[in-house]
Formats: C-alpha cells, structure tokens, sequence
C-alpha cells in the first residue's frame, strides 16, 4: 500500500489526500471524474451544459485566485481585471484586427502579465489591508475604462467576437465549449497542484505564515509575491480569452468588483487554499443559484451569510483541512 | 462662467463633498488606531445610516416635519442605532477574530460588508429610494457664487460633529485611553484600561459619524442606493490615508482635501465625471505608494 | 579582514538610542558571544546586522562587502543566516518543509520549471530535500519529519530553527537566546551542537545570551553592549574580571557572582 503523499502535495489536496491514499483510489476516482465530465452534456441536456461550463470557467478563474490568496494570502479584490483584459486583449484583436484566436490568446496572456507587473509592483509591499482595497482599486479602474473607452466598445461592450477553430475543428456549439472548459479546468487543477508541490509553491507558503521569518531565511518576499500575482493574472486570462470566444460578447459589468466577490466566494466557500475545496466552492457558487432559483435576490445574501458563518466557524472553508500530525 | 467662478464653485462643492468625505473617514481612522484594522463594512454603515434616517424621518415627518429640524431628529436616531450596529458588528464579527492570521480578519470585514449590501438589496430590490426631505431652495448670493443654505447647515452639521468629536478625543478620560490604546494596547491593558469597553466606544462613535453622513447625504442628493456604500467607503478610505492612518485631524483633513481634489479634478480637460473616480483612486495609489504614512500619520517602524 | 565588521553603528528609533556608535567584529569560523543587561540593545543590533533595521549612521560589511542597504533576503544569501528569540518556525508546516525554507536561496527553480516537472527540475527537488533532512540529523532529529512544526515540544522546535538556519549554507549563525527555556541536559546538548557548527560546518557562530555559564563555557571571545554602547570585548577571564561589566550586571558583589557563572 502506497504511503499518503508528503509535504505541501498534501496540504494542497486536503482531506481528500486522506481519502485517496491508495494509488488505486486515486487511479478509480479520476476516471469517475472524467467519466462524468464527458458524459455529462449527454445526460443532462443542453440548459445544463451551459451552466456547467459556467462552472468550469469559475473553476479556472477560482483556481487562478486561490494561488494569489490561498497559496501566497494576498487578499485581492480585484481579480476580474485580469479576466477583463483576457476577455478584452482577444475581443478587440480579433474584432478590430482580425487576428486568429490562436495568436490573441498569447497576446492576452502578455497584456495580463503586464498588468500584473504594473499592479503588483508598486503595491505588494503594503500591508495586507491596503493591499486588498488598492486591488480593488485597480479593479474598478480596469472597469470603469472598459467603460468609458471607445475602443472597448464603451458600456455597450463588444459584439460578434468569432469562435475559434482548432485542427479543422469549428468549436461553436455550447457543447463544443464545455469540452474546452473541461479541458482548461484539469490543466488549471494540474497546474496549481504542481506549483504546490514544487520551490514557488514552498516560497508562497512561507511569506504567507511569516513573512518576516521568510524574508530572514533569504526569501525575496516582494518577488515572490509578484510571481503569485503574475500566475493568477495568466490564469484569469486565459479564463478571459475563452470566455469571450465562447459569448461572443462581452460587456464591463463582467468584470465589476460583485465578479471578483464571487471569485473569492467560490476560493473561501469551498476550502481556501486546497484544490478540492477550491473546485468544489466554483460550483457551489455556479450551481446553488440554479437549485435555489425561487429565492431569487435571497441568493447574495445567503451566500454572504454563509461566508461570514464560515469565517467565524470553520475559517478553513467547508472542505475539512486534512492536515497531518 | 470665467475662470473665477469656476474655481469658486468648485471650491464650494469641494468642501460639502469634502464633509462627506471627513465624516466616513474619522470612523476608518479611529477603528484603525484602536484595533489596527481596516473596516471594510464601515462604508455600509455609511449607506445603513442613511436608510435608518430615512425610516426614522417616515415615521417623525408627521410630527415635526420633513424639513431640517426632522432631518436632524432622525439623524440623532440613525447616529444611536447604527452606532449600536458598529459594537455589534465588532463584538460579533471582529473580536473573535483578532487572533487569526490577518487575512481572515479581512475576509470577515469584506463578509459583513456584503451581509449589509445584500441585506438591503433585498429589501430594496436594488432600487434607488427617494430619501423624501423637504428641503428649500434658497441660498446666498456672492456676486456670481451661490451657496445653498443646505450646503451651509450641511458643512456646519458635518464641522459640528467634528468639532464635538475633537473634544471628546482630547478632553475626556476614553479619548485619552483611545489614543493610548492606539499607541500601544498592551501596556493600557497591563494599566487597568479597560480596553474593550474603549473599542467598543470607538466603533460606536466611528459608526454614529458615518450614520450622521449617510443621512445627511440622502437628504441633500435625495436619495438612497443598497451599493452607495462601496463609493463612498473607498473614497473615504483614501482621505484617511492622504491625512495620515490613525490621525483623526488627519481624517478631517484628508476628508477635505479629497473632496476638493475631486471638485477641481473634474474641471481638468479629458476627466469628465465619467473619470472621476478613476481619478480619486489613481490618487489613492499614488499616496499609498509614495507617502503610505500620508500628511499627518505616524512612521510606523516594527519593532521584532 | 573579518567575516562581519560592523563600525560606528548607530541606531535610533523615535528619539531613543538604540546602538551608539558600536564597532564589533566576528571573525571567520569563531563561535562569539553577546551578552549584556536586559535592553541592552542586542536583539537590534541582530536586526542590523541582517538588515531588519536600518541604522542611521556606520557602516556593515560581510566579507568586506558592505551591506547597510541590502534587503534582509540579500544578506542572507550573503551567508548570514539567525534564529529569533522566540521561535518563529512555519508552525503550520512540516518540520522538513521549514528547513526546506532554508534552500531556497541557493536553488533555481521558477513558475514553469515546476510546472512542466522536467528532469533539472526534479534532481533540484531531490537536493533540497536530501540536504534539508541532513541539517535536521545533524542537530539530531532524526524522524518525525513530517510533523506540523508547532506540534514539537520546545526544545525541538529551537533545534529545528536552528536546521532551517543552517540550511541556507551561511557562513555566520546568528543565534539569539538558544537556551532560553531549556532544560540543563538540553543546554549540554546545545554547547555540543555550537561546537560542532564551527568544527564540521565551518560556520561562525554570534551568540546573545543570558545564561552567563554557557556563555563562559563556549565562547571564545565575548562582547559586552550596555545601553546600546560596547562596554567591553575579550576573552572569557578578561569579562569576568572587567569592572565596568560587573557594574553592568546589577552592581558589584551580585554582578561578580553572576558572571562567575
């Protein structure tokens, strides 16, 4: 029987490290996992397929997140920026420039690392509460232009963003977009459990317990930072890009500071900082309006509630933390 | 209109946002001082003490009228229930959580600030809600400029409150334990002071002043909005960093300062009030990037 | 050339004089110890030296190079490496992974070497782990690797700080009070440990510390801080006869006493 995995592999995939201590189970529950994944268009029809590539947007835009305030605990309240200027980098090059999606994409990922720089810079060394109202900041400024800014297509947003082919493959029906985003969240899951597991993830972890004792250690604290603040920036804009070729469309209001809430909902929701926990808060957060559609404008409020109840009870989120003794 | 009575204008309309501005702002930087935190939800408790100022006006305007007197009254009331609603908040919410890792304070902080927002979404269903002051017209004339006696009561209300809170921080025995508390809690603790009781006056008197805004806002702009909060919070967030964190002439000043950098800023070629409040956070990060200790503040240095 | 040379080191904080203008040195491969009367300004004279504070007037020089603006991550990768006064391990984290800690400033990877996993990436991988859970034996914990730090009783976890230390190949061990809070057994072990540091690490050791008997029994040379001002600096008999220390040490008969040992 295989030992359960070591060091911060573990701390990444929680309890569910636990769970799983067998090579067997593992092998047993990702084929489940990717069973379910291919079947469930066919099973659940078209509505459902929708929604579910909803959920697996969030689960991208989640995963991204959680490596800035999981992993390297930098309260950022303004991650929808980086989903805006993917979303926009691919919209206003593929509209105004007829550029391929396949070279927007790059591009995309370019300007959000830009961005990241430029944002991180100068803030990542404040202390933690001004951090988290300057991303803030960014964010609505970040909106606020796509807004007001012609070539954005000012409050109206733009319209009639092609869908991309890939190898003679026209990818146009919700379907076809499901199967990308399912895609796109396993190489988000392998992503984040390999940066875990590996020096980076290590360096985020320290800075975030102690910085101080981090930085005596010969760790550069603000580079590090920014590494984490780099990564989900590439992370939400890939998000970005996909889900503007899927809409079609894209307007500001995706990318208010209510977006960037909800990201940080389905982060905290399901288990800060574990992988698991992380995917299972982007449903949670896609899903319960769905099933709790009779409430209607209860629905924040709830999971406002219910985030609050959290913190003050279980600040490890609903998935159980499955540390080691 | 010449360049004169452009200026003039504009500082007229500074110093009334400018008010706004100081009010909100005292609440962050005497919560900071106390308990070193940012609280995300007190500009929520800006836009609750508005809504409770409206409620309580609907329930005195038959007595004493929807004009200045009513609105007055009611803000009395809205001051007393949302500072009850601050000491809950920090007794409930933030107490608990003044031994976790900073990061979870924040998120508590942000999810109180949503509970409230969503709370009154609710209630609301997101629709603006006329705040039903009767208010008159009429004003001064100085040459060109006019002032509104709304703007007078209202800037002298705001002074006023000010004033009243300058005294209370210099001259009374918590206002003195206030500023020690901020300067060192440990040591009051090992004094006898009893430090709970003064935080739970602080986020009662930060909380009050902010009601005392809301409500003055909603009877001069004329009306209420569940997401008024958010604006505001971060807007007077920024005044207390221009004035120095955890100075309360700081907040003051920051408050003033930001209104009128508002006022003028807008007159600037190309930042209409599409722009504005780009504007006031570009100007936030510039501060917090260049002079984090801001006009008034402290250097903080930690000791290890 | 000393390792570390520190000359006219002034500190203040608010209007208080913290350091006044101190000259001090350690030289390479010697185990030296700081002692002096509680807020006497030697922790902070620790934060100068790896760069927490910031003195107002002097100059540091590791190996001759100066080192006054240097961040706290850049002195260390210089080779200066410490331990804090009240433990500050990663107590959520595995005791391997706290002194894995230590690695990181001598090793590579980045963002998409861990990612793609490739080979370079993972022989990296193997010698931190492998160098890391040698430090751990040598201050002789030898299993319980995989324990949250803050689970380990207290004289482990200074062992474990001092791993972590050790762990970033320094060539000064900055240790500050290691023997508070423990037992006289563990303080043997600890002598041991200091000794072993210098002899098979080649590692200079500066000690703050109170108990003036361990200090007696390892120190080669010994410097004396009052009042942020260096009273006094020489061998272990030359302290203890010093007027101006024992005057330091609670006025004479007691102070005699006390740095009897």
């Amino acid at each position: 029987m295989a030992a359960p995995p070591q060091g911060a592999t573990a701390s990444a995939w929680g309890g569910l490290a636990l769970l799983l201590d067998t090579r067997f189970k593992r092998s047993l529950a990702i084929s489940v996992v990717l069973i379910a994944m291919v079947a469930a268009p066919f099973l659940f029809g078209p509505y459902a397929t929708v929604i579910l590539t909803n959920a697996l947007l969030y689960v991208v835009l989640a995963l991204g997140l959680n490596i800035v305030v999981g992993y390297a605990g930098l309260l950022d309240l303004g991650f929808a920026a980086f989903f805006a200027v993917g979303a926009y980098t691919v919209g206003i090059t593929t509209l105004h420039f007829g550029l391929n999606f396949w070279l927007a994409l790059p591009l995309a990922i370019v300007f959000a690392i830009i961005a990241g720089v430029i944002i991180g810079t100068p803030t990542l060394r404040l202390r933690s509460d001004y951090l988290a109202i300057v991303t803030l900041g960014f964010g609505e400024i970040v909106r606020i232009s796509a807004r007001n800014l012609r070539e954005t297509g000012g409050a109206s947003g733009l319209i009639g963003i092609d869908s991309p082919w890939i190898l003679g493959w026209h990818i146009e029906t919700p379907r076809d977009f499901y199967f990308v985003f399912c895609v796109l969240a396993i190489l988000a899951v392998l992503a984040s459990a390999r940066l875990a597991n590996s020096r980076l993830g290590r360096a985020w972890l320290y800075v975030r317990h102690d910085e101080d004792a981090a930085e005596a250690m010969g760790i550069d604290r603000v580079k590090v930072k920014l590494a984490a603040y780099i990564v989900g920036a590439i992370y939400g804009a890939i998000a970005g890009a996909f889900f503007a070729a899927n809409l079609g469309a894209i307007s500001p209001e995706s990318f208010s500071f209510q977006q960037s809430v909800l990201i940080l909902m389905a982060v905290i929701l399901g288990g800060m900082g574990k992988i698991p926990g992380v995917v299972l808060g982007a449903f949670i957060v896609i899903l319960a309006p769905e099933l709790l559609r009779d409430v209607g404008d209860l629905r924040l409020l709830i999971f406002a509630v219910g985030l609050l109840l959290i913190m003050l009870f279980r600040p490890s989120g609903i998935w159980p933390a499955g540390g080691r003794k | 209109m010449n360049l004169f009575d452009i200026f003039t204008h504009q500082l007229v309309n500074g110093i009334v946002l400018g008010s706004f501005y100081a009010l909100v702002a005292l609440g962050y930087t005497m919560v900071f001082g106390v308990v070193k935190l940012l609280n995300f939800a007190h500009g929520d408790l800006y836009m609750v003490g508005g809504f409770a100022g409206f409620l309580i006006l609907s329930v005195l305007a038959p007595f004493l009228g929807a004009g200045w007197l009513g609105v007055a009254i009611s803000m009395l009331f809205a001051m007393l229930a949302v500072g009850f609603l601050g000491v809950v908040i920090q007794r409930v919410a933030y107490a608990p959580m003044l031994a976790a890792p900073r990061l979870s304070i924040l998120i508590t902080a942000l999810a109180v600030s949503l509970v409230l927002q969503n709370a009154v979404l609710a209630m609301t269903k997101g629709q603006y809600q006329p705040f039903g002051a009767s208010f008159g017209f009429g004003g001064v004339n100085l040459g060109n400029l006019f002032i509104s006696y709304n703007q007078m009561v209202l800037v002298g209300t705001a002074g006023v409150l000010m004033l009243a809170l300058e005294l209370f921080v210099t001259r009374t025995q918590y206002g003195r334990a206030m500023r020690a508390i901020s300067v060192d809690k440990d040591m009051c603790r090992l004094m006898g002071i009893n430090v709970n009781a003064v935080i739970a006056v602080t986020f009662f008197l930060g909380s009050a002043l902010a009601a005392a805004a809301g409500t003055m806002a909603g009877a001069y702009y004329g009306s209420l909005w569940y997401f008024m909060g958010f604006l505001i919070g971060l807007k007077a967030f920024t005044a207390a960093v221009i004035g120095g964190i955890g100075s309360i002439p700081g907040a003051m000043l920051g408050g003033l300062i930001l209104g009128l950098l508002e006022s003028f800023g807008t007159q600037l070629p190309g930042v209409g009030s599409g722009w504005k409040d780009v504007f006031s956070f570009s100007v936030l990060i510039l501060v917090l990037v260049f002079k984090p200790t801001g006009l008034l503040g402290k250097p903080e240095q930690e000791r290890m | 050339m000393s390792l570390l040379d520190l000359k006219g080191v002034s500190l203040s904080f608010a209007g208080s004089k913290v350091l006044q203008d101190v000259d001090f040195n350690v030289p390479a491969g010697a185990v030296v110890s700081l002692i002096g009367p509680n807020g006497a300004g030697k922790t902070s004279l620790f934060n100068c030296i790896t760069g927490f504070y910031k003195p107002q007037s002097g100059s540091i020089k590791v190996d001759g190079v100066e080192t006054m603006r240097m961040k706290p991550h850049q002195v260390t990768r210089l080779g200066i490496a410490r331990t804090f006064q009240n433990v500050r391990l990663f107590r959520e984290m595995s005791v391997l992974e706290n002194v894995m800690s230590g690695m990181h400033c001598r090793t590579r990877a980045g963002v998409v070497d861990a990612i793609l996993r490739l080979p370079a990436q993972r022989r990296e991988e193997a010698a931190i782990r492998d160098f890391s859970i040698e430090c751990l034996r040598f201050v002789g914990i030898e299993d319980g690797w995989h324990r949250d730090a803050g689970t380990l009783p207290y004289g482990w976890q200074r062992r474990v700080e001092i791993a972590r230390a050790l762990a970033t190949q320094p060539k000064l061990l900055l240790l500050d009070e290691p023997a508070a809070g423990l037992t006289a057994g563990e303080k043997q072990e600890l002598i041991a440990l200091i000794g072993r540091i210098r002899d098979e690490r080649g590692v200079a050791v500066l000690l703050i510390e109170h108990d003036t008997g361990l200090v007696m029994r390892i120190s080669e040379r010994i410097s004396v801080l009052d009042h942020g001002v260096m009273i006094a600096e020489g061998t272990v008999k030359e302290i203890q006869t010093n007027p101006r220390v024992i005057e330091a040490y609670l006025g004479v008969e007691e102070g005699e006493a006390e740095l009897a040992g």
